[in-house]
């Protein structure tokens, strides 16, 4: 029982933490339809810079983590226009030329870092990594607190930024209608390619958590693959609270099955549930469309 | 006997008798074992555009399939010391079914999500083998050959020959599918997949059928890499570079012709293999993303597309 207790716990913060890494996604895929099978390319090319900084000047890999934001904002103007203009402008498709286009910036993020930095595993350095916080009958590593604090403050900030301002609505509006956004006089190739901006820019920070829970290596992106697309799948494409309530369900599945069957059938958890979505309920747990 | 069909077969019958002699002339390993990467490449390639190509399924789990002929090979190995080609005709049967079964998919899923659900296939299958402890779980397999039957002398000559047949069979089913009543259903529900439902086309018995015969091709040209190899392990069996490099093949060599996937696995195959000798593996997987993005932005037709743009160009030129 304290087993299973312990393992809930865990899954709840590791959830948090995939929320995190997942809540780009839920606005590049989720709301405005981009097969981003590259965002975990990005997340860990933040890990690295996150890494450069921390390695070379000592700050706290958060702070770092904040530093390359607005970098990755650039990031992510720059490739929604790319993709624009070759695949949304020309129409037929898109989606399916779109995922080739993806896994092919991809691969060469991956190579790219393998060159600069090998194949080895790179970790950061700061005060709450490697100590661990004893209540009860547990311990629970600071790290994970760390991420699970910044997860939550990172959904709650882009969730009222999506209902409460002017631009986090026009977002919202070019997902559900992009024609009647056009009538209203917006364009909303701007609104897609802000939107698209500030998923990629959030990777800044999500990258950070990815090398504060474990150290990272250049094809760790492959893993995350199915975990995000998972959580963006289940929650229902675009939906931010349910980003993070479809994250725990799968932080707790892995982690029950972490402690009950062993580490070496977790990989498959999360494309599982992917594939159980996918099949019975293609809308998600919370979605938008019929 | 058209003409053209008739050209086909010399050209295939050619292609085999050059083969095999060059099994039995060549004495120098090295050109088999790098041909043999490269004809498997133009296998894959061949029978994923099946389904990819022709029916417009993009199909991410070309490395399941790849991964599940590999360890059949190897559990028949172990098992039974199952010879050569019930290893490929047993990898073709369960490369069938796990067709069948992804055309079920099929159903449920199209566009994007169908291409994530076969990813996550992949990752589910490799992780299963992973965890199966009699071929080897995790850490792989070790395979021994066992002598060459003759007239071949060496064993990877015999393989070579061997995937220059699956060559030759896949790219005589995809001609004949594209040629056939199949190809133009398969094209009418890439097109418009509910205007062909309505229009009375058998939309999902053609769907399966691609599912079928493509992941059986694909199957059966993973099965002779465990002897290629002497070696397994689920990392690099399901390898997802398999998935990208076919995808990337066909795409390059344009996916609207039998041809063009040859074209592309011959073109990046070659460039790879070259890569990878001259330079690093970590250069070859560079220039396959390079390549990816280059044609996927550039030339959305492939090879095949761009000819034909330039014939028609010249041909407006012309008259």
């Amino acid at each position: 029982m304290d087993l299973l207790l312990d393992a809930v716990v865990i899954g709840v913060l590791l959830g948090c933490f995939y929320g995190a890494v997942s809540i780009g996604l839920s606005v590049s895929f989720g709301l405005l339809d981009v097969p981003h099978v590259a965002h975990p390319a990005f997340l860990v090319l933040a890990s690295y810079g996150v890494y450069i900084i921390n390695e070379h000047y000592g700050i706290d890999p958060l702070v770092a983590g904040l530093l390359i934001t607005p970098l990755f904002f650039v990031l992510g103007l720059v490739a929604y226009r790319l993709y624009y203009e070759t695949f949304e402008k020309r129409g037929t498709d898109a989606g399916v030329r779109g995922i080739a286009f993806f896994f092919g910036v991809a691969f060469i993020i991956e190579v790219l870092i393998i060159m600069q930095f090998g194949v080895d595993q790179r970790s950061v350095t700061a005060t709450y990594i490697g100590k661990s916080w004893r209540i009860a009958d547990m311990r629970i590593p600071y790290r994970m607190l760390v991420a699970f604090a910044v997860a939550a403050a990172l959904t709650i900030v882009l969730t009222l930024y999506l209902s409460r301002t002017f631009m986090g609505r026009a977002i919202r509006a070019v997902a559900q209608d992009q024609e009647a956004l056009r009538l209203m006089g917006v364009n909303p190739i701007k609104v897609k390619q802000w939107a698209f901006g500030i998923a990629t820019a959030v990777l800044g920070i999500a990258g950070a958590l990815l090398i504060i829970v474990a150290p990272v290596e250049p094809t760790l992106d492959r893993a995350y693959i199915g975990r995000t697309f998972c959580v963006v799948v289940m929650a229902g494409l675009g939906s931010m609270s349910g980003t993070i309530v479809a994250a725990i369900i799968l932080g707790v599945a892995e982690s029950i099955v972490l402690t009950s069957f062993g580490a070496s059938w977790a990989p498959a958890i999360s494309f599982a549930m992917l594939l159980g979505v996918l099949a019975v309920r293609p809308q998600g747990l919370f979605g938008r469309r019929s | 006997m058209k003409r053209s069909n008739i050209a086909f077969w010399v050209g295939a019958a050619v292609f085999l008798v050059a083969i095999f002699v060059m099994t039995q002339v060549v004495g120098n390993q090295y050109p088999f074992f790098a041909g043999y990467v490269i004809l498997q490449f133009i296998a894959l390639a061949v029978a994923w555009s099946i389904l990819g190509g022709y029916a417009g399924y993009v199909n991410f789990g070309t490395s399941a399939f790849f991964g599940v002929g590999v360890y059949t090979a190897v559990f028949l190995t172990k098992a039974f010391e199952a010879p050569l080609l019930v290893q490929i005709v047993t990898a073709a049967v369960i490369g069938a079914l796990m067709g069948f079964a992804l055309g079920l998919l099929t159903l449920r899923m199209q566009g994007i999500f169908f291409s994530i659900a076969t990813i996550a296939l992949t990752i589910i299958i490799e992780t299963t083998v992973m965890n199966w402890r009699f071929v080897g779980g995790a850490a792989g397999i070790q395979i021994a050959r066992p002598p060459a039957t003759p007239p071949f002398d060496n064993y990877v000559q015999m393989l070579f020959f061997v995937q220059a047949l699956l060559v030759v069979l896949a790219v005589a089913i995809s001609r004949y599918i594209q040629n056939s009543w199949i190809g133009r259903g398969l094209q009418a529900l890439k097109d418009d997949e509910l205007a062909a439902e309505c229009t009375g086309v058998p939309t999902l018995r053609l769907k399966l059928l691609a599912c079928v015969i493509s992941g059986a091709l694909l199957c059966a040209i993973g099965a002779p890499s465990a002897m290629y190899l002497q070696f397994a392990n689920p990392d690099s069996a399901f390898n997802l570079n398999y998935s990208v490099s076919t995808l990337a093949m066909s795409l390059i060599g344009g996916t609207s012709h039998w041809s063009g996937p040859i074209i592309g696995a011959i073109l990046l195959g070659t460039t790879q293999q070259l890569l990878t000798v001259t330079i690093s593996s970590e250069v070859n997987v560079l220039v396959l993303g390079i390549m990816l993005v280059l044609f996927v932005v550039g030339a959305p037709e492939g090879i095949i597309g761009l000819v034909r743009k330039l014939r028609g160009n010249r041909k407006e030129g012309g008259t």
